[in-house]
Order: structure tokens, then sequence, then C-alpha cells
């Protein structure tokens, strides 16, 4: 009966503080203009199914893309035992679904302890080529500090709970009263022989217990880590750009303008005007922005295919997404800071130096588009600052004057077909 | 010395009562650079040597505003877009072909939303179906053995999902193509994209263009071909920062497929 209370008492506590972490991220994608992509849903549920469920974007690299997939997998399927976990844990009974399942739950948990080696293995696998691997993206200057420690919890955190799980059911297995004829637990049973079925069975319970806390903990630290995309994916490819990919969305306030401009008579359908053109802070920015920056695994991929960063220029669309989240949480966390995204986090060094190639937006396994972003920053320099380089305002001076980036007169445009 | 082409204005076809099926938007680059008005001229002699009608707006032609929208200037943009809108729709313009990507995007993706809705082709999809149709006959004597590698340009390939055309084009003249490491969805820019082609490049260790040029000469081409005047003019730079321009040439998927036939 304890057991039960405690139980109940730690998975509420676990619940609660998920519960304000998910409040929390909602203010933060509260704060960015609104979303106008709810058109086309059953192709949003589409690209969601494709992207984030068939991990559809990662086949690009296949090594990561093999241990990624049984990290993934497993995650999801050995999570299915977390269902057992909470019928037991609530009704005090051990391996509630064994008897009613029979057969069909040894393969079951069989399946789950193979899988779960495998996950360890994988785990040990990215642990190794991230540090010893000679990867760029991950030696990149973008993750010094945390977001390189983050990478590092996740995965030992990972271990160490399939290690939980195995030690359970093979300290089980080892009593001679035991229910688990399990591969992986006989198999590893007599690395427990020597215990006393007391100490076995509080291997078992303390195993049970590490398990039971450690998911609930992991899934609390997931919303301050880069892991967040285990569960964020499936919105964030929902909020995928589906028209064309090259096209930048018109700004209605400036077609008003202009259409007044150029026809006296136009009558306006409406006088709404934003605040500012383009993008200062995150303020600006619109919620699939700020969901793709709480999205982003820091994954790199993006930034090892953009042409500015493979040659040394200051510019990595990942520590957009980076910097764009990191100023979204200093807004949550002091609300006073007058930093803004422009300058204070993003620099307009980077934001110049991109050719709008697209890599970045194709690379990414989670549809998360770090070009949007720059593009709206720049909407801001130029329109409301005047701050673009001196070359481009000649570039711009002379399509504004003689319709074409160079000083040439459009009447000379039909040159060429009267020259040999 | 080539004669000089006589290609129509759409003003000129217009007073004529005649009305062409497609018009050549013929773009800055186009227009004025030196080395892309070649670019222009031979993608003209192939039009008319397939017996396409076709026209070019000459002076009414204006930049599709992409330089100014790609460095944030959404208002210069609107004030190019909706002016073209308005002499495209004037003479009931309903098909363009253009031999710059980034005017094709422009044009395809980004004229609906404020009005103007056109079919658009990049050049390389019109010679495309001419050569389906039997109208356009290339000769791949010229090439024959040689090898080509072709650069694929952001705006026709990764933007809008166009890499088979200009291959289809390439193989016709017998030649041996070849492919970058990154080529198609991992191309890599030349560098010229989202306004770079009018501004010095940012600090860093190395060019854009000398990178990709690089990869480009490590295939160990006689042509490197393009489908992009702006691409045009980064590769033929970069081919001459490793001074190759001896033994490699820079040519438009256009003039590669004018020389075949001694155009
Ligand atoms: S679009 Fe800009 S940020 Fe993205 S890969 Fe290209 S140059 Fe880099
Ligand atoms: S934006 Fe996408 S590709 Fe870039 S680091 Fe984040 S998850 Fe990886």
């Amino acid at each position: 009966m304890i057991e039960q209370v405690a139980f109940l008492l730690v998975l509420t506590l676990g619940a609660a503080l998920f519960a304000r972490r998910i409040i929390r991220l909602r203010r933060g994608l509260a704060m960015a203009r609104p979303s106008e992509r709810h058109d086309q849903p059953s192709e949003r549920w589409k690209v969601m199914a494709r992207v984030a469920l068939g991990q559809g974007k990662m086949g690009g690299r296949p090594v990561a893309a093999f241990f990624h997939v049984i990290v993934y997998v497993g995650f999801v399927l050995i999570n299915v035992e977390v269902l057992e976990i909470l019928l037991d844990g609530i009704t005090g009974q051990h391996r509630i679904l064994q008897a009613p399942l029979g057969g069909l739950y040894t393969a079951a948990i069989n399946f789950f302890e193979i899988l779960g080696v495998l996950v360890i293995l994988a785990c040990v696998v990215f642990l190794l080529r991230r540090e010893f691997g000679g990867i760029n993206r991950f030696n990149h200057s973008d993750l010094t500090g945390w977001p390189r420690q983050d990478a590092a919890i996740i995965l030992y955190t990972e271990i160490v709970l399939m290690v939980a799980l195995l030690v359970m059911n093979a300290a089980e297995a080892a009593l001679p009263d035991g229910h688990a004829p399990f591969v992986v637990a006989q198999a590893i049973a007599p690395l427990f022989a020597g215990l006393s079925p007391k100490a076995l069975h509080h291997v078992m319970e303390g195993a049970w217990w590490f398990h039971f806390v450690g998911i609930l903990a992991f899934l609390n630290y997931l919303p301050q880590s880069k892991h967040f995309h285990i569960i964020l994916a499936f919105p964030n490819t929902w909020y995928s750009k589906l028209d064309a990919r090259g096209r930048i969305p018109a700004m209605p306030a400036v077609t008003r303008e202009i259409k007044a401009m150029l026809d006296p008579s136009y009558v306006p359908d409406s006088a709404e005007s934003p605040a500012r053109f383009g993008a200062k802070d995150v303020q600006d920015l619109h919620f699939a922005n700020v969901l793709n920056a709480y999205t982003c695994t820091e994954c790199g991929r993006c930034t090892s295919e953009c042409p500015a960063n493979q040659t040394g220029k200051k510019l990595s669309p990942r520590k957009i997404m980076m910097a764009t989240r990191d100023r979204v949480e200093q807004v949550l966390n002091e609300p006073e800071n007058t930093q803004t995204l422009l300058d204070g986090w993003i620099s307009r060094e980077e934001l110049w130096a991109c050719t709008t190639c697209n890599a970045c937006v194709e690379a990414c396994p989670l549809n998360i588009d770090p070009l949007d972003i720059i593009q709206q920053i720049r909407q801001y320099l130029v329109m409301e600052e005047s701050a673009a380089p001196a070359s481009l305002n000649t570039m711009m001076n002379n399509v504004e004057n003689n319709a074409a980036p160079w000083a040439y007169p459009q009447a000379d445009r039909g040159l060429w077909t009267t020259e040999n | 010395m080539m004669e000089a082409l006589h290609v129509p204005t759409l003003a000129e076809m217009t007073q004529r009562g005649e009305k062409p099926d497609v018009l050549f938007w013929v773009g800055c680059a186009g227009s004025f650079d030196d080395r892309a008005k070649k670019i222009t001229k031979a993608f003209a002699r192939l039009l008319q040597r397939s017996g396409v009608s076709f026209a070019v707006l000459g002076a009414e032609e204006s930049c599709t505003g992409d330089p100014a929208r790609r460095a944030g200037n959404e208002f210069l943009f609107q004030m190019q877009a909706l002016a073209n809108i308005e002499v495209l729709q004037a003479y009931e313009v309903q098909r363009i072909v253009t031999t710059c990507p980034h005017c094709f995007n422009t044009l395809k993706n980004e004229y609906p939303e404020l009005g103007g809705s056109f079919e658009v082709f990049h050049h390389t999809q019109y010679l495309q179906t001419l050569l389906k149709e039997g109208k356009l006959k290339v000769e791949g004597g010229a090439f024959k053995g040689k090898r080509i590698v072709f650069h694929d340009p952001c705006y026709l390939g990764r933007v809008n999902q166009e890499y088979e055309a200009p291959r289809a084009l390439l193989s016709t003249l017998e030649a041996e193509l070849t492919e970058m490491r990154r080529c198609k969805k991992q191309g890599l820019c030349c560098g010229a994209g989202g306004a770079q082609m009018f501004k010095e490049p940012e600090a860093g260790d190395k060019d854009i263009n000398h990178e990709r040029a690089e990869e480009a000469l490590s295939t160990e081409p006689a042509i490197i071909a393009t489908g992009c005047p702006f691409c045009n003019t980064m590769m033929t730079d970069g081919v001459k920062h490793f001074e190759k321009e001896g033994s490699v040439q820079v040519l438009d998927i256009a003039e590669a497929i004018a020389q075949a036939d001694e155009l």
C-alpha cells in the first residue's frame, strides 16, 4: 500500500512538473505572431507521417540513419512497457499483463530486451562518433558548453535507463521462483548468481523504481534540451511550409501601399499595418519559427551543407536556430532584458553572408527553416533601418532607377538583339 | 562573326496583330552582362532554329525584383513585381521562358500571390520539351568523348526540384557526363544567390565560388556546364582563379547545344 501511495505521489509530481514545462513552452510559442499554416490539413498529416514518423529526411546519412532508427523505434516501443509499469504501480501488482497475455507477453518482452541491447549499442556508437568520429558538425564552434553536455547527458541517460530495465529482468530471472523467461535476462542472470533471494528482490525493485523515476526525470529534462525533438518533431513537421520552397510570402501591407500609389482609385480591403516590417526580435517572428527553434536537435546537418559556413564565414544556420531558442528563453526568464535577437544574438555579419541557397532547409531532417528567420531579419534591416551593406544599396538604387541591378538604362535592354 | 538576331519585341508583334507562343524573359544579366548575353543569343538561336514563335519585352522588361527581395527590400520587390505583372497582363502573356533560374523562381512562385499567374519555364525545361517534340535536333558529335560536369543552380535544383531537364539535354551531346560529390539536392551554391552577386563576401577562409570551382575541376572536366548566368560568372571566375581557363570551358547548356549545332 505504501508503495502504491509513493508511486502515485512520484507520478503526480512528475506529471505536474512536466505540465508546467509545457505551459512554459506555450508561453514561448505565444510570443510570436500566430501561424497562418492551418490550410491543407490532410497534406500536413502526410508530411508529418513521412518526415517525423517515417524519418523520411534521414536517408542522406545512412550510418546515422540506421542507428537513429534503432534508438527511435526502441524509445517508442519500449515505452509500451511503461504502460505496464504504470498499471503495476497503481495496482501494486507485479507484471500485471504477464498472465493474461501469456506467450505473447514473453515474445513482446523478448523483443523489447533485444531492442534495449541495440539501443545501448547505438548510444555507445553515437557517443564514440561524437567524441572520436572526426565529424565536423559535432566539433563545431556552435557546440561548446551546454549544447555539448546536453548531447552527452541524453545518450548516457538512455544507456542507463535501458540497463536498468535489463537488470530488473535479469534479477528476476536469477530468482529461484522468478518468472522471467526472457532471452537477455536469462543471459545476464548468472551475473547475479551470488545474491540471496532477498538481495535479488531488492535489486529488482530498485531497478524498477530507478527506471520509473528515471523516465519521469528524463521527460522533465526534455523541454530544456535538444532532445525535445522526439516530441516536437510531430507538431513541427505538421507546421511545415507547404507552398513552393522559393516563395517568400508577400507582405500585404506593402501590396496595398503600392497599389494605392499606382492607382489612386484603389480601395484597400484592410488598413492593417504590421508594427514592424521584418523581424528584429523573436516577437516579430511567426509561430513556426519559434516552434522550429524549440524543435532543433542541433545536429548541424544544415550548417555542414551551408556554403557560407563551409568557406569559413561566421554564418551557421544551426546557430541561427539555437540563438532564436535562447532568446525566447531569455524573454521568459528575464522579461526586463532589452537585448534583441538581432545584434544581441545574431550579428549582421552572419545575416549578410547568406546566399539564400536553401541548402539548410533541404538538409534539415525536421523540416526546420533557418533561412526564413534570416530573411525576416534582413527585411527589418533594410525596411526599418535602411542598414543594408553599401554595395547592396547601390544595387537597389539601380533597380529603382533603371530597372536593373546595374546602372544600365532600361531602354538598352533589347540591344543584344541587334548586336552581332 | 554571326549575324544579328532579329528578335521581335512583344510591342512589335502586337502591332502586326501577331501573338507569340512564348515570351522570352531575358533578365538583367542576360540583357546587359557581356558573358550572359552570349547565353541569351545562343538560346534565341535555338528557339529560332526550332521554329518557335517568340518575342521579348525589350525596353519594357524590368528587373523581376528578386535581388531586392532577397536583400530584404520587400517594398522595392513589389514595386517591380506589380509593374511587371501589369505589363505582362496588358500583353495577355500566358507562357514565359527564361534563361535565369532567379527570374524563373520569382515569376513562377512569387508573382501568382500578387496577381500574376503564368506558365513559366526554365530554358532547359523548354529545350527538353522541344527535343521531345522533335523540334530541336542535337548533333552530339562536337562533344564526343569530352567530359562535362553540371553545376546545379540552387534556384533551379534545390528550390524548384528540376534536376533532370539539364541532364537530359546534356546527355544528347554524346559527351561523358560526370557528377560532383555535392550535386543535385546537395549541390553547393556558386556563391551568387541572395543578392551576394552584388556585394563583397563576408570574411572567411575562402570564396564560395573558389570552393565550388575547385570541386568541379577535381572531376577533370573539359566543360563545366551551368544553367544560370550568375553561376556562369561565378564558375568562370573560379576557373580563372585556378588558372584553368585554357583547358576548361564554362558553358551554359544552351551554349553547348548551340555549339554542337554550330549555330
Ligand atoms: S540558405 Fe543561407 S544559411 Fe541556409 S545554407 Fe544557404 S547560405 Fe547557409
Ligand atoms: S535546423 Fe535542422 S539540420 Fe539544422 S541543426 Fe537543427 S535539426 Fe539539425
